[in-house]
């Protein structure tokens, strides 16, 4: 693991102009360009909040205004699942890169998750804007970077297990699509976690599910701004660094691997 | 000299194939017999390479030939480090760039300014290494006007100039390079390769895979040919494309043959008769088969290929005068004998043949050792690799030493002509016909050095 850390602190200079790349590359040809990071979260937004006000209204007192609540969530949760998309096809799809250049492949998952996390941070302002608007904007908001912290560690370590393991088990590609609606659904990002009551089986599968934890925090930190969930949190990074542990040495025994099976 | 920049001793590479009834074995699979890393071993294995050992000096050029699935590309990517030995070790000093796939990892919807930057990084530099290298890269790809237009609108042949200029502007102690010169319009191979020698005369290391033998032989020191994953031969860039080439000439006539013993067969004619004698006779019915048999009363111990400079070559274009040169050794005065030559296409095919008998020379006497001379005014020969029969033999045909299809030579030409015989020749319209002549090109001058 320590290695692994080691490898994407060399090749930081590499990592930074891909990220890049990969923030221009992505709306070069689109009318709006990047505005497209604002856009997408915003639409995301919309559909949810027509869902969950209009066709099965979501009444729970404790998180009104709705739409406020849904966006802290979302946001959070759209760069977790981008990133786990994307890189489970991420060496395949750089397979030029693996076979015909020395390259270090853990490159290519990091990339994807740190380009997931800057289109977060793009649409960041907006939520606070609107948390602002609405008068809930609290100093907890500047904890902001401890579940993000949490999150990055994690999405990583899973990041680089996806990938590897995807380019000998092509399945997963298909796979992950339903494990992430399902993991979505498993996450309290569309309903309070508060609201379940405590001791329920509801709430201990809940308590399985790092995310929960990370998403939780994102929520008090910017919505409820109150923070007591730092042992669900910690718990999260606990499990997030297992997750990064075992991905890199994953990575690492499937390394040479890669260039042969892609 | 200093230590070699490549040393690899005993390398073997060998890769993994899945046996049939896995290769439908998927994730679920996997997981439910719980085999998941051990369905990640090899089943199969299919050995690449086969202990190959060599070194390649710090500041020579190496070349690596052989047939396609030799293993010469495994060899490549071993060396750049892009995949591993299995067993053996390898070990390159210095900083390696490896032209093996130009312009891999530049990104369609970016411009080409930033691919430059992104590319160099990938292989190696540092963000300001590259910002200093940048014009040299721009101008040596010669797309000034383009670079800032994305990668997507360029032509194969602007990406591939793009590619080698960033890689070859990376500076590597050790530069690979993997067949990649056939990119591009002349002019920029042309160009390509004289960075090529100005990288040579600066001592850097080259290792140069290719199919191009003129090539390896004009511009490698030494040459490795790989046959089935090993190391055939290797040694003296002309002695080991010659070995080559006559395996390869021999490979094809195996199969021949292979198919001429199956008719056979049916007809059940076993008797084969012996090898004509006399080079200009009828080109004989079976294949053509390399060797070389006779006494030796007349022993043939030397042949070099010269051009009009005197200058020893294996590779002429059309229209130079090449001159054989044999030197013969006769142990005891000889009064009967014949020289003959013999002239084969790759294939086979008996172009031309004469002798001294032929052409009405009466012999005399031959003893102790001797020059024979044989200039061939004006090669009419058309693109291709040319066998030769080089015989000394009695006037009834009786072989002192004949030696067959061991020597060869090729003929490099601009002109894509077919056939084998190009004769003198002159185009001429008249009437209503209008056509544009092509611009005048002198035919490949081989006889320069490459960075001169």
């Amino acid at each position: 693991m320590i290695a692994a850390i080691r490898a994407l602190v060399r090749y930081r200079a590499l990592v930074r102009s891909l990220v890049s790349r990969e923030l221009k590359a992505r709306y070069r040809g689109s009318v709006l360009g990047f505005l497209w990071s604002f856009v997408n979260p915003l639409l995301v937004l919309l559909t949810y909040t027509l869902v969950f006000t209009v066709i099965l209204p979501n009444r729970q007192p404790d998180i009104q205004p709705y739409f406020l609540f849904l966006f802290c969530g979302i946001l959070p949760w759209t760069w977790f699942q981008a990133s786990l998309a994307e890189s489970s096809g991420v060496i395949i799809a750089s397979g030029n890169l693996i076979k015909k250049v020395l390259f270090p492949a853990e490159v290519l998952p990091t990339v994807t998750v740190l380009a997931n996390l800057a289109h977060f941070l793009l649409g960041l302002p907006i939520l606070l804007a609107f948390l602002a608007w609405k008068g809930r904007l609290a100093w907890t908001a500047v904890l902001l970077p401890l579940p993000m912290m949490v999150q990055l560690v994690l999405t990583l370590g899973l990041a680089l297990f996806l990938s590897a393991l995807t380019v000998h088990f092509r399945d997963i590609q298909n796979i992950l699509t339903h494990v992430l609606h399902l993991w979505f659904f498993a996450t309290p990002v569309i309903y309070s976690y508060a609201a379940i009551p405590e001791g329920s089986p509801l709430r201990q599968a809940l308590r399985l599910n790092p995310m929960t934890h990370v998403m939780v925090t994102y929520q008090q930190v910017l919505f409820h701004g109150h923070v007591d969930h730092w042992r669900g949190l910690l718990l999260a990074l606990l499990v997030g660094i297992l997750a990064f542990a075992a991905g890199a040495f994953l990575f690492d025994r499937l390394r040479d691997t890669l260039p042969e099976e892609v | 000299m200093t230590a070699p920049a490549i040393v690899a001793r005993d390398v073997s590479k060998l890769y993994r194939r899945f046996a049939h009834r896995n290769q439908f074995r998927t994730l679920k699979s996997a997981l439910l017999t719980g085999s998941v890393l051990s369905d990640l071993r090899p089943e199969e294995t299919f050995t690449a390479l086969d202990g190959v050992s060599f070194e390649v000096p710090r500041g020579t050029t190496f070349g690596v030939i052989g047939e396609n699935g030799s293993g010469k590309s495994t060899l490549l990517k071993l060396v750049a480090g892009i995949t591993k030995p299995t067993r053996g070790r390898l070990a390159v000093d210095g900083r390696v760039s490896a032209l093996i796939e130009l312009g891999a990892g530049f990104h369609p919807e970016i411009s080409g300014r930033e691919n430059v930057s992104i590319n160099g990084i990938m292989l190696g530099l540092t963000r300001r290494e590259v910002e200093r290298r940048f014009d040299a890269i721009v101008d040596f790809a010669e797309l000034r006007d383009f670079i800032d237009a994305p990668v997507k609108t360029y032509s194969s042949g602007m990406y591939m100039r793009l590619g080698f200029a960033v890689a070859i502007h990376v500076d590597p102690e050790v530069l690979l390079i993997d067949e990649v010169l056939a990119v591009g319009d002349e002019a920029f191979t042309r160009k390509c390769l004289d960075k090529i020698a100005e990288f040579h005369r600066r001592g850097k290391t080259i290792l140069f895979v290719t199919h191009s033998l003129g090539l390896v032989e004009k511009m490698c020191d030494d040459v490795l040919w790989l046959r089935h994953g090993r190391a055939a031969d290797r040694g003296d860039a002309k002695r080991v494309v010659d070995a080559y080439l006559t395996y390869v000439a021999g490979g094809e006539d195996a199969l021949l043959q292979s198919q001429q013993a199956a008719t056979a067969d049916l007809a059940s004619t076993p008797e084969e008769p012996a090898p004509q004698a006399t080079p200009g006779g009828a080109a004989p019915a079976t294949g053509y088969r390399p060797g070389r048999w006779g006494r030796r009363e007349i022993e043939i111990r030397g042949v070099r290929l010269l051009d009009a400079r005197e200058r020893e070559r294996h590779v002429f274009v059309p229209g130079e005068t090449v001159t054989l040169a044999l030197s013969v050794h006769a142990r005891e005065p000889v009064e009967d004998f014949v020289f003959g030559v013999g002239l084969f296409s790759a294939e086979g095919t008996n172009v031309y043949g004469t002798n001294t008998d032929i052409e009405g020379f009466t012999p005399r006497r031959v003893a102790g050792d001797a020059e024979v001379r044989l200039a061939l005014e004006g090669l009419s020969l058309v693109e291709g690799t040319y066998l030769l029969d080089l015989a000394a033999h009695r006037r009834d045909g009786t072989p002192y030493d004949y030696i067959r299809g061991l020597h060869s030579f090729r003929v490099k030409s601009r002109l894509k002509d077919v056939g084998l015989y190009r004769p003198l020749h002159r185009w001429s319209f008249a009437g209503g016909a209008e056509i544009v002549p092509p611009e005048p090109r002198g035919e490949l001058d081989l006889g320069d050095d490459p960075g001169a």
